[in-house]
């Protein structure tokens, strides 16, 4: 980029900081600094203040009001945060820190001028494939993310060289079996429950888990029906929009958002059902996302207010008994389903009702596992550092079985369990295969019997 | 900016990855928790030991290079704001806990200790620290010391300047100087200690402190009482210490107050209350079983409408805990958030509570208040927006007249958040002009050349309160 591009690429940006930041909620951060010691990246850069909630705060603070060029230190202080949002519950003055990082990223992405590669990347990854879910089938999303050669190519554009390929390939490993295209093809629209019906519910059944994590919504659809609840499958929904929402393509976000809304609004429903901890708190947070489209916000309030995580729902309704084979499980949140959506006791409480096994809480299991979206491709140093020290914590409970209730995350433990050399003793797992496999043990006992 | 020649020798003396001095580096160093101030340092440096801290202050001193020593920036006075530029010191590689000894009952720690952190590496000795600010969970110990920070233990326990027994401290001459140690008894010499507690890091750095423990209590049980105003509530906590009973806390909260507590913490307050006293008492069981009774008959004849006692330990910790985020949580309500620190004799306490009303009522602001109150130790926090300029001027007229009445009562300007610049105008209203003279000859002797956090307690003219940014 020359120069004269580059000083006008900073005008603007500060021009967009200066007319888009929400400026009350940046002045809601009073600096009290509660939200420091629940930061990941402030505890891993062993406190770096510029590494925090609140220095980042103050950091697009002072971008607003002139004090700062947005630099790159800047761009990559920004680009170094996970998003996971785990400031947002410690912050008693109710900061919308995740809100405030999304306004940045999407100033700082409109006005970013990518190497070509780069930019070829991102146009595939975020208009070409995700928006549509038909291709996701074709081509089977992540798979072919991570085994397409132009990603190494990206690697090596952007700051990645090294170890990448390494991690690449190793997180090809961890990549769950693929279904068929056939599979793929033949996805239900409606599951009856099995007895007497207590809830209808609908599904969203996701863009990467219809595809490449078919099985667990196989699981999910399985265990709705045991649960006696009815399922529509809408058709004509899409992907959740949270990469592109995290990514600063905040226009496809909003598009994917109301072509969603559309597709639930048939229909009689109590709840919208979601397995993905990332995909649920965006749908959560539509209302946010099209506040300012006025003919959007109400109908997308009330698309919000019906969505539920499934360890909500089967908590609620209740499942047959379930059973395993003696072991040690322990359950790692989802950074949003935790922090965004509010969940975290219904996942522990299903898992300690398995009977035969033993629910052991690892330390700081509320953190983030440093997979974050796309964040373990782009920050892989940092994302390691968080997953090795995540590992130590599954160790020291001696677990057997590390749960987790989120792709993103179940990819990344994996990882941290093909790091460690673990893969004969240890395993990561979708909470509701856990679960599926659970009822299914307790069945073939009983018929046993 | 600093120029070549001193940043070379701070590199020299620390190494380049400890010499910070980026853009987004000084933004992140250029606040503390104190509204509407901000000042940009030169650079920000993070010495690894009590060497490089001599070395740096030698070099700082011959060159007149204010130095700003922080912790973890949570002070509410703009004690760590760089007013005058220079370099903010940062303890990151000074946090270890160096000792606990459990035969002479002391801790003996690095500066960038957490204060949580040491409660609890205590409490896992069965040994108790009982200085727990409300920013105990994010504030460093180094930072307490320096601004004798209270807790909510504190009527029956004290502040930190009762457990600081030992400091190692560097003069503003780069000399190391040691003073106490592990000893119950010491009058060797003038009481370094206690000077340098609450100096605010106007004297020198510290780099080391010995801090005295106590066995930790058996028991402890947690009650709320609910009244329809806070003066009401006020008239409990003088007659509790009239009867001759010392709870370990003693807390109240207005209405606003607990409602936006309750927002952010959802375990159930009841926020329709005018007021709520949190009171907590520990001990051998049979002695807080007695005490907690005995409150909860003098809450009820005072006029309390309900009295609750928490059921489990669990519930009492949620509790306390929601009550330190009584400040941030109200935040919540307004831009700008302004606390005070006014403190009276516990006797005066109604007094005070009816007098803030007041205040707030002529100068049409809006006040909420919360704080220690067995300590007589009031946070009178006004809520307001400092882009209202006139506005501004009320809020600051209202503070003004908390402080005279404060004094009147025979209080102070600040119970435990210090002078800092905030509250510098104010300070020869309590301690009179020769008392300021008396500091700023101590201040003169150890710092002649002003390098040490300067523009702090001394202000430049007194009375003027200063609240709009800098
Ligand atoms: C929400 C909230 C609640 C609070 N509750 C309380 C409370 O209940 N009670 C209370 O007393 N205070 C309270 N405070 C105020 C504040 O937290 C305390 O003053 C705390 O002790 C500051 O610690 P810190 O590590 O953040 O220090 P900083 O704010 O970084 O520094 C405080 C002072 O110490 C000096 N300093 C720091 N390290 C050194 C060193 N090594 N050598 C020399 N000087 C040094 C600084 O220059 C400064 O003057 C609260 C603040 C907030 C934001
Ligand atoms: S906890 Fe909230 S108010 Fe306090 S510093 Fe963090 S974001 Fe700001
Ligand atoms: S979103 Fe996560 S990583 Fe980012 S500032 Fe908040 S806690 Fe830190």
């Amino acid at each position: 980029m020359s120069v004269t591009t580059d000083m006008k690429r900073n005008e603007q940006i500060k021009k967009d900081f200066k007319e888009k930041m929400d400026y009350d909620e940046l002045l809601n951060c009073m600096r009290c600094g509660f939200c420091l010691p629940s930061c990941p990246t402030y505890i891993e850069t062993k406190g770096n203040e510029a590494a925090s909630p609140r220095g980042r705060i103050a950091l697009m603070k002072a971008v607003v009001d002139g004090k700062m060029e947005p630099d790159e230190d800047f761009e990559a202080q920004l680009s170094l945060c996970l998003g996971c949002r785990a400031c947002e519950p410690a912050c008693p003055s109710g900061v919308k820190y995740g809100h405030l990082l999304e306004q940045a990223l999407d100033i700082l992405q409109t006005k970013k001028k990518y190497s070509p590669p780069v930019k070829m990347f991102r146009s595939l990854i975020f208009n070409q494939l995700f928006p549509h879910q038909s291709r996701m089938r074709g081509l089977n999303g992540l798979l072919w993310f991570y085994q397409n050669s132009g990603v190494q190519k990206v690697a090596r554009a952007t700051k990645m060289t090294g170890i990448v390929g390494k991690h690449l390939s190793t997180m090809e490993r961890v990549l769950p079996s693929i279904a068929s295209p056939k599979q793929l093809k033949n996805r239900p629209s409606h599951v009856e429950a099995e007895g007497v019906v207590k809830k209808k519910v609908a599904f969203f059944s996701g863009c990467l888990m219809d595809t490449m994590f078919m099985e667990t919504n196989d699981s999910t659809l399985y265990l709705l029906k045991k649960a006696n609840c009815d399922v529509v499958i809408p058709q004509t929904q899409n992907c959740c929009g949270a990469l592109h929402a995290h990514s600063g393509e905040m226009d496809t976000a909003k598009e994917l958002a109301k072509k969603n809304i559309v597709a639930f609004e048939e229909g009689e429903f109590d709840h919208i059902v979601s397995n993905a901890g990332g995909c649920g708190a965006v749908l959560v947070d539509y209302g946010h996302i099209l506040k300012d489209e006025p003919k959007w916000k109400q109908r997308a309030e009330a698309f919000s207010a019906k969505v539920k995580d499934i360890s909500e729902i089967l908590l609620d309704v209740g499942l047959p008994e379930m059973e395993l084979d003696p072991q040690i499980i322990t359950y790692q949140d989802s950074c949003h389903l935790r922090n965004v959506q509010g969940t975290f006791s219904a996942p522990r409480k299903l898992l300690q009702s398995i009977k035969g096994t033993q629910f052991m809480e690892m330390k700081d299991a509320d953190q983030c596992c440093g997979s974050a979206g796309t964040y373990n491709i782009i920050e892989q140093e940092m994302s390691m550092q968080i997953l090795d020290h995540k590992m130590a914590k599954v160790d020291e409970v001696k677990a057997a079985t590390i749960v987790t209730a989120n792709p993103g995350c179940l990819l990344q433990m994996k990882l941290g369990v093909e790091r460690e050399g673990k893969q004969k003793t240890m395993k990561a797992v979708h909470i509701v295969d856990l679960l599926a496999e659970a009822v299914k043990y307790k069945e073939k006992q009983l018929q046993k019997v | 900016m600093l120029t070549k020649e001193v940043r070379g020798k701070l590199v020299d003396i620390v190494g380049g990855e400890n010499v910070k001095d980026s853009q987004q580096d000084l933004i992140v160093y250029s606040y503390d928790s104190t509204p509407d101030y901000q000042a940009i340092p030169d650079a920000v440096i993070k010495p690894r030991n009590k060497q490089d801290v001599s070395e740096i202050v030698k070099v700082c001193n011959s060159h007149g290079v204010p130095i700003v020593p922080r912790g973890s920036g949570t002070n509410l006075c703009a004690g760590t704001t760089p007013l005058e530029g220079g370099i903010v010191m940062i303890f990151n590689h000074m946090s270890e806990i160096l000792e606990i000894d459990d035969e002479n009952l002391t801790i003996t720690v690095q500066p960038g200790v957490i204060t949580l952190d040491l409660i609890e590496a205590a409490e896992a000795k069965g040994l108790f620290y009982p200085p727990d600010p409300g920013s105990m969970k994010i504030s460093t110990i180094a930072g307490n010391i320096l601004e004798c920070s209270g807790g909510l233990r504190g009527l029956k326990y004290g502040v930190t300047r009762d457990y600081v027994i030992g400091l190692e401290f560097v003069m503003p001459n780069g000399d190391i100087v040691k003073t106490g140690g592990k000893l119950a008894k010491d009058v060797a010499g003038y009481d370094l200690t206690r000077l340098m507690v609450g100096s605010e890091g106007t004297l020198g750095i510290i780099t080391e402190a010995t801090l005295k423990l106590i066995p930790i209590p058996e028991t402890k049980k947690t009650m709320l009482a609910l009244y329809d105003s806070l003066e009401a509530a006020g008239n409990t906590v003088s007659k509790i210490i009239a009867n001759r009973i010392i709870p370990a806390t003693l807390e109240f909260l207005d209405q606003p107050t607990i409602q936006v507590v309750e927002d952010f913490a959802k375990i159930g307050l009841p926020t329709e209350a005018g007021a709520v006293l949190l009171i907590e008492q520990d001990g051998p069981a049979e002695v807080v079983e007695r005490d907690i009774e005995k409150i909860a008959e003098i809450c009820r004849e005072t006029n309390a409408i309900s009295v609750q006692i928490a059921s489990t330990p669990e519930e009492g910790a949620a509790l306390t805990a929601a009550r330190r985020t009584a400040l941030s949580a109200l935040a919540r309500m307004k831009p700008t958030t302004i606390l005070e620190d006014a403190t009276v004799p516990r006797s005066k306490i109604a007094e005070m509570v009816r007098a803030i009303e007041k205040i707030a009522k002529e100068n049409d602001v809006q006040i909420c208040t919360f704080g220690h109150a067995g300590d007589g130790n009031l946070h009178p926090t006004c809520m307001t927006d400092a882009r209202d300029k006139e506005e501004m001027k009320r809020v600051e007229k209202s503070f003004e007249e908390i402080f005279k009445k404060a004094i009147e009562l025979g209080g102070t300007i600040t119970g435990e958040h210090g002078v800092g610049v905030m509250k510098s105008p104010y300070l020869s209203w309590k301690v009179g002009e020769t008392g300021v003279d008396a500091m700023f000859a101590i201040k003169q002797a150890f710092d002649p050349n002003n390098i040490m956090n300067p523009g702090k307690i001394f202000a430049k003219d007194t009375r003027k309160r200063v609240v709009v940014e800098k």
